[in-house]
C-alpha cells in the first residue's frame, strides 16, 4: 500500500504538467468550495467575539420561527420530487418505450425549463392566475385570487424541474435491456404485468435518483419562492432575508447548514447509495430502444399526457412572451415595445455584466470539468477520491449556501474578493462544473485507455495527448459542459444575490428587483431578452466546438467495426 | 502486402532489450495483501529477435509488457533497453512502439493523421513527416484509404494502420499485446504470417504477448512461458514443444498425457542429438545424450531422449504427445499378440497398452479419441482419419507408446499427495 502511494508520488514529480493541474485543483476546490463551508459551519458555532458559543443554534432550535421554513422546504421537496418524478417517468416511458408521434417536438420541449431564466414560471402564474390574472380574473371571474403560495410553488418547480426527471429517468429505461421484458412476455405475462413486473421494479433506482435530485433541486431554489412563495417561507428565502433585512448573520449562516445538511444526505444517498445503479446527469442522450410499444391502448393516453404537459408549457413561456410586449398586464392589453426600451436603457448594464462574466466563466468551468475528469478517470495520485467528491459536491451545496460562504470567506484579508468580478466569475465556475465533470468521466470511461496511451508511447507528453487526442474525442461532453455552465452563469439568482456589488450588478437580480417592484412587463421583457442571448450563445458555442476537431459521429463510430 | 518500398527505407535502430530481476506488485483488491503480477523475472532479447511471452490470463504477461512500455512502473528489477536503463524513464520518452490489443486507433484522425502522429509529435520537418507517412502507408497498402478514418475501414485494416503508426517512427523497440485477438480466424492468420514477414525484413527488436500457442509457435524466434508472474521455460519454439521443462508448460504448449512411472537409472548410450541436429540449445543437447530406463506397470522400457529435467532415479511422469500415440483396434478377444502387432514386440522403445474409447471427436483433419486405459485415462490423436479405419466409442483398443518423442518430468508432488 505504501509502495503504492510512493510510486504514484514519484509518477506525480517526473510529469510536471500532471502535478501542477493535480495542485491547482485541489487549491480551487479547497479555497472555492471547502473554505467557505468551513467559514459558515465556524461562524455558525461562535459569538461575536469569536468564542466558541451554541447560543445562535440554541436560539434557533427553540425558536419556531426557525423550524418552519425547514419543514416547508422538506414538504416541498417532497413534494415536487414525487410529482416531477411522475411527469418524468410517464414522458420518459412515452419517448424510450413506445412509439408515439412527435418525439422530437416532446424531447425539445423537456429541455426548454432547463435552459430558461429562472422567475419565467412565476411570472407567467402570476399573469395567468394571479389579482390580475388572465384565468382567474378575465376567464373565471375570481376577483380576489390568491396566487401566492405552496400550491404556484409546487406548480412552478414541478415545470421546472420534472426534465431533470425525465432525462433521469429516459437513461435507466433505455438502458434497461429489452431482451428481460420480451422474456416475460415469452412467458406468458400480459403487457400490464409486465410493466408491474418487471419494467417499474428494474426502475426503481433511476425513480430513486430522480427522486433525489429533483429534491435537492427544489430546497436550493431560490428564485421561485422568492417572488412567488407569499408566506409559506422556505429555508433558501429565510436566510436570505434575514441576513438582507435583519442584518443576522449568524442567523443566516445557520439555517444555511439547515438547508445544506438535507441536500448533502440526498446527494451523497444518490451519488453512492445508488451508484452504478443508475446513470446521472442532465445531458443524457437517450438513445431509442429497440422494443418500442405501437399499442393504441398504451399509445395514445400517453400521447395526450405529453401534448398536455407540453401545452402547459408552452401556455407558460407564451404568457411571458406576451406579457413583455402589452402595456399593463390584466388592464390594458395594447402593443408596446417601452418594456424592451427599459430593458435596453436601465437594464442594459446588469445585462451586460451578466452576459462577460457568463462569458468569462464558461471556458473556465467547461476545461476546469473536463481536466478533473480527466484527471479522475485516467491518472492516478493520491487524493483522487477527495478531488472527485468534492468537485461534485456544488452540485449539493445550495447557492444560498454558497453565496454566504462566499461572504464570509473573501471579506477579509487576504482574500479581500467580495463584489468583484473575480469572486462572481470564481462563484460561476465552482458552481457550474459538474455537469462537464459527470459528462467527461461518462465519455471517458467509454473511451479505451489505450488510445491514450497509443498517443503516449508514440512520444507524446501528457499535455499534448490532453490536447490533441484527448480533448477532441470529448468534444460532445466539452458541449454540454460548456453550454450547461454558460446557462447556469446568465441564469444564476441564489449565490450571485450575495456577492452584486453597484459596479457588478446582474441581470438575474435586476428581474428580481421589478419584481418586487411588481413591474411585471419590464421583467418578462427582460427575461425574452435572456431567452435570446442564451439561445444565440448555445449556437455560439455549437460552431466554436465544431472547429475543435472532426465531426463527433467519426469519434463516437471508432469502436464499430470491433467486437 | 506486395511492399514496392525498400527495407532499407525503414532503418531498424533495433536495441536489445535486458529484464533483470524485474518485480512488479499490486495491492490486492481488498487492500489486506500483496499480489505479485511479476516475480523475478530475467530476460535477454537480442536485437532484431522477435521473442513471445506465452501464458494464461493473469500470468504477468501483459504488466511484464506494460512495463517496459512504460505505462507500469516495476516494484524493483531494471529494464535495459539498448543498455539503458529505462524503469523510470516515462513511456513518451522510451522510443518504444505498441501495436495494441483494440488497435487503439485515434477514431477522430483519418489514417494518414492516425500514422503521422508519431512524426507530428516529434516536431520534425514538414517534408520528412510527409515522405515517412507516405512510405508507411505504402508498405502496408494503405494508401488509397489515407484521408478515410479509421471506422471507416475493415479489421483487417484497422490492424495495418497500427502497424504502419507503430513502424513508422523506426522504434528501437516494437511491442504488440495480442493485436491479432480482435480477427476473425482466418485473418488472424493471414495477418500473423504479414506480421511476421514484415519484422523479419525490418529486423525490429519486438516483444509479443499472446495467449494463443499456435500464434506464439508460428511467430517467434524464442517463446517465454509465464505463469503466476514467474518464467517456467524459455526456448525456441521446437525446443518448448519437444522438451517442455514442466508439467504445466507440456499442458499449456498443445496436448498432452502425463503417465506416472519410475526410473530405475540412466544408461550411457549417447543419442547424439547435439551432433545430429542443430538449432537446440546445448543444454537440452547435453541433456539428451543420456537414455533413461523406467518402470511402467510392471515392466521395463527405454526413453531414449528424457530431456534436461528428467529425474535420475524414482518417481517421474512420462510426457506423451497424443499425436505420437497409435490406436490399435482389438477384436473382444484381444490378446497381448495382436496388441504388439503395432509395434516390435518385446523392443524396450515401444510400449502397448490396452483401452476402452470413452469419446470420439471429429475434426476433420484430426481425429481425437479420449481412452481409458488402467493406468490413466489418454488423450490420442490420429491425423488424416478419412484415410483409416474410424474407431466408434465403446471400442476395446491397443495404444501404442514409442519413447522415441516421450520425456520424462520430475513427478508431480502434489498428485502423489493426493
Amino acid at each position: 500500500m505504501r509502495e503504492n502511494t510512493r510510486f504514484s508520488i514519484a509518477h506525480l514529480v517526473r510529469d510536471p504538467v500532471l502535478l501542477f493541474l493535480v495542485l491547482l485543483v485541489f487549491t480551487g476546490l479547497i479555497l472555492f468550495i471547502l473554505f467557505p463551508l468551513y467559514k459558515i459551519f465556524v461562524y455558525s458555532v461562535t459569538n461575536n467575539e469569536g468564542r466558541l458559543s451554541f447560543q445562535a443554534a440554541i436560539d434557533m432550535f427553540t425558536s419556531k420561527a426557525y423550524a418552519r421554513p425547514l419543514g416547508n422546504s422538506m414538504l416541498l421537496g417532497i413534494t415536487t420530487g414525487v410529482l416531477a418524478t411522475l411527469i418524468g417517468y410517464i414522458f420518459a416511458y412515452a419517448l424510450t418505450r413506445t412509439d408515439i408521434p412527435l418525439k422530437g417536438f416532446f424531447r425539445t420541449i423537456a429541455t426548454i425549463p432547463i435552459i430558461s431564466p429562472p422567475f419565467i414560471l412565476s411570472l407567467s402564474m402570476i399573469f395567468l392566475f394571479g389579482r390580475n390574472g388572465l384565468i382567474t380574473r378575465k376567464i373565471l371571474g375570481i376577483e380576489d385570487a390568491n396566487v401566492y403560495g405552496m400550491h404556484s410553488l409546487v406548480v412552478v418547480q414541478t415545470i421546472s424541474f420534472f426534465p431533470i426527471a425525465y432525462l433521469t429517468l429516459t437513461g435507466t429505461l433505455s438502458k434497461l435491456n429489452p431482451a428481460v421484458e420480451d422474456a416475460a412476455l415469452n412467458l406468458g405475462a400480459s403487457k400490464a404485468r409486465i410493466f408491474r413486473t418487471v419494467t417499474l421494479p428494474l426502475s426503481v433506482p433511476g425513480i430513486l435518483s430522480s427522486l433525489l435530485l429533483v429534491f435537492i433541486q427544489s430546497m436550493e431554489d431560490f428564485s421561485n419562492p422568492a417572488v412567488i412563495s407569499g408566506s409559506f417561507s422556505t429555508l433558501s428565502v429565510e436566510a436570505y432575508r434575514t441576513i438582507t433585512g435583519m442584518y443576522d448573520m449568524r442567523g443566516g449562516s445557520l439555517m444555511a447548514l439547515m438547508l445544506l445538511a438535507p441536500t448533502l444526505i440526498a446527494f451523497v444517498l444518490q451519488k453512492y447509495w445508488l451508484a452504478g445503479k443508475s446513470f446521472v446527469t442532465v445531458t443524457g442522450k437517450p438513445t431509442t430502444a429497440r422494443a418500442q410499444s405501437r399499442d393504441p391502448k398504451l399509445v395514445w393516453p400517453l400521447f395526450a399526457f405529453c401534448m398536455l404537459v407540453a401545452a402547459i408549457i408552452i401556455l407558460f413561456y407564451g404568457t411571458v412572451l406576451v406579457g413583455a410586449f402589452v402595456k399593463i398586464w390584466g388592464i390594458n392589453f395594447s402593443f408596446t415595445w417601452s418594456h424592451f426600451k427599459y430593458v435596453m436603457t436601465l437594464g442594459w448594464q446588469p445585462l451586460r455584466n451578466s452576459v462577460i462574466l457568463a462569458l468569462a466563466s464558461t471556458p473556465i468551468a467547461g476545461l476546469l470539468g473536463m481536466i478533473i475528469a480527466f484527471l479522475v478517470v485516467r491518472k492516478e495520485f493520491p487524493g483522487k477520491r477527495a478531488m472527485e467528491f468534492v468537485s461534485m459536491l456544488t452540485f449539493a451545496v445550495p447557492g444560498t449556501v454558497v453565496g454566504i460562504g462566499y461572504i464570509l470567506a473573501f471579506n477579509d484579508k487576504p482574500f479581500m474578493w467580495t463584489g468583484s468580478a473575480f469572486l462572481l466569475i470564481m462563484a460561476f465556475t465552482f458552481r457550474n462544473m459538474p455537469v462537464g465533470i459527470e459528462s467527461g468521466t461518462s465519455t471517458l470511461i467509454q473511451i479505451d485507455r489505450s488510445i491514450e496511451e497509443a498517443s503516449t508511447i508514440l512520444g507524446a507528453t501528457g499535455a499534448v495527448t490532453f490536447r490533441r487526442i484527448s480533448l477532441p474525442m470529448l468534444k460532445q461532453a466539452f458541449f454540454s459542459g460548456l453550454v450547461y455552465s454558460f446557462v447556469r452563469a446568465m441564469t444564476a439568482v441564489s449565490a450571485v444575490i450575495f456577492l452584486i456589488s453597484p459596479r457588478w450588478n446582474l441581470a438575474t437580480i435586476s428581474i428580481f428587483s421589478l419584481f418586487e417592484a411588481s413591474k411585471y412587463s419590464d421583467a418578462a421583457a427582460y427575461i425574452v431578452v435572456m431567452i435570446v442571448i442564451i439561445v444565440v450563445a448555445i449556437g455560439g458555442l455549437n460552431l466554436l466546438v465544431g472547429l475543435l476537431g472532426n465531426s463527433g459521429t467519426v469519434a463516437s463510430g471508432g469502436n464499430s467495426e470491433r467486437t | 502486402m506486395e511492399a514496392t518500398v525498400s527495407v532499407r527505407d525503414f532503418s531498424a535502430r533495433s536495441s536489445n532489450v535486458t529484464l533483470i530481476h524485474l518485480t512488479k506488485k499490486f495491492r490486492s483488491l481488498d487492500g489486506s495483501g500483496e499480489i505479485v503480477a511479476v516475480n523475478d523475472v530475467n530476460l535477454e532479447i537480442q536485437a532484431g529477435e522477435l521473442v513471445t511471452i506465452l501464458g494464461p490470463s493473469g500470468c504477468g504477461k501483459t504488466t511484464t509488457l506494460r512495463m517496459i512500455a512504460g505505462f507500469e512502473y516495476p516494484t524493483s528489477g531494471s529494464i535495459l533497453i539498448g543498455g539503458r536503463d529505462v524503469a523510470m524513464i516515462p513511456p513518451n520518452k522510451r522510443g518504444l512502439s505498441m501495436v495494441f490489443q483494440s488497435y487503439a486507433l485515434f477514431p477522430h484522425l483519418s489514417i494518414y493523421e492516425n500514422v503521422a502522429y508519431g512524426l507530428r509529435v516529434q516536431k520534425l520537418p514538414a517534408q520528412e513527416i510527409r515522405e515517412r507517412t507516405e512510405r508507411a502507408l505504402e508498405l502496408m497498402q494503405l494508401t488509397s484509404m489515407a484521408r478515410r478514418f479509421p471506422s471507416q475501414v475493415s479489421g483487417g485494416q484497422q490492424q495495418r494502420i497500427a502497424l504502419a503508426r507503430a513502424i513508422v517512427i523506426e522504434p528501437s523497440v516494437l511491442l504488440f499485446d495480442e493485436p491479432l485477438s480482435n480477427l476473425d480466424a482466418k485473418l488472424r492468420e493471414y495477418m500473423r504470417d504479414e506480421l511476421r514477414k514484415l519484422q523479419k525484413r525490418l529486423g525490429i527488436t519486438s516483444l509479443y504477448v499472446t495467449h494463443d500457442q499456435s500464434e506464439a509457435m508460428a511467430i517467434s524466434d524464442r517463446i517465454v512461458i509465464m505463469k503466476d508472474g514467474c518464467i517456467q521455460q524459455v526456448g525456441t519454439p521446437r525446443e518448448i514443444y519437444a522438451y517442455p521443462h514442466s508439467k504445466f508448460v507440456a499442458d499449456f504448449m498443445g496436448k498432452a498425457n502425463f503417465i506416472n512411472v519410475n526410473v530405475l537409472g540412466m544408461e550411457g548410450e549417447a543419442v547424439g542429438l547435439g551432433g545430429r541436429e542443430s538449432g537446440w540449445s546445448s543444454e537440452i543437447s547435453a541433456a539428451a545424450e543420456r537414455a533413461a530406463r523406467i518402470e511402467m506397470e510392471g515392466r521395463q522400457f527405454v526413453v531414449p531422449q528424457p530431456g534436461a529435467v528428467a529425474p535420475k532415479a524414482g518417481k517421474a511422469l512420462l510426457v506423451v504427445r497424443p499425436e505420437t500415440l497409435k490406436l490399435v483396434p482389438l477384436g473382444e478377444s484381444a490378446s497381448e499378440a495382436d496388441l504388439s502387432a503395432g509395434g516390435a514386440r518385446g523392443s524396450p522403445g515401444i510400449a502397448a497398452l490396452k483401452g476402452r474409447i470413452d469419446r470420439f471427436t471429429y475434426f476433420g483433419n484430426i481425429a481425437r479419441y479420449e481412452v481409458s486405459t488402467e493406468n490413466a485415462p489418454l488423450l490420442i490423436e490420429s491425423y488424416n482419419p478419412g484415410a483409416s479405419q474410424i474407431l466408434e466409442e465403446g471400442a476395446a483398443v491397443g495404444i501404442v507408446i514409442d519413447f522415441e518423442s516421450a520425456r520424462l518430468l520430475p513427478a508431480d508432488e502434489q498428485e502423489h499427495r493426493a
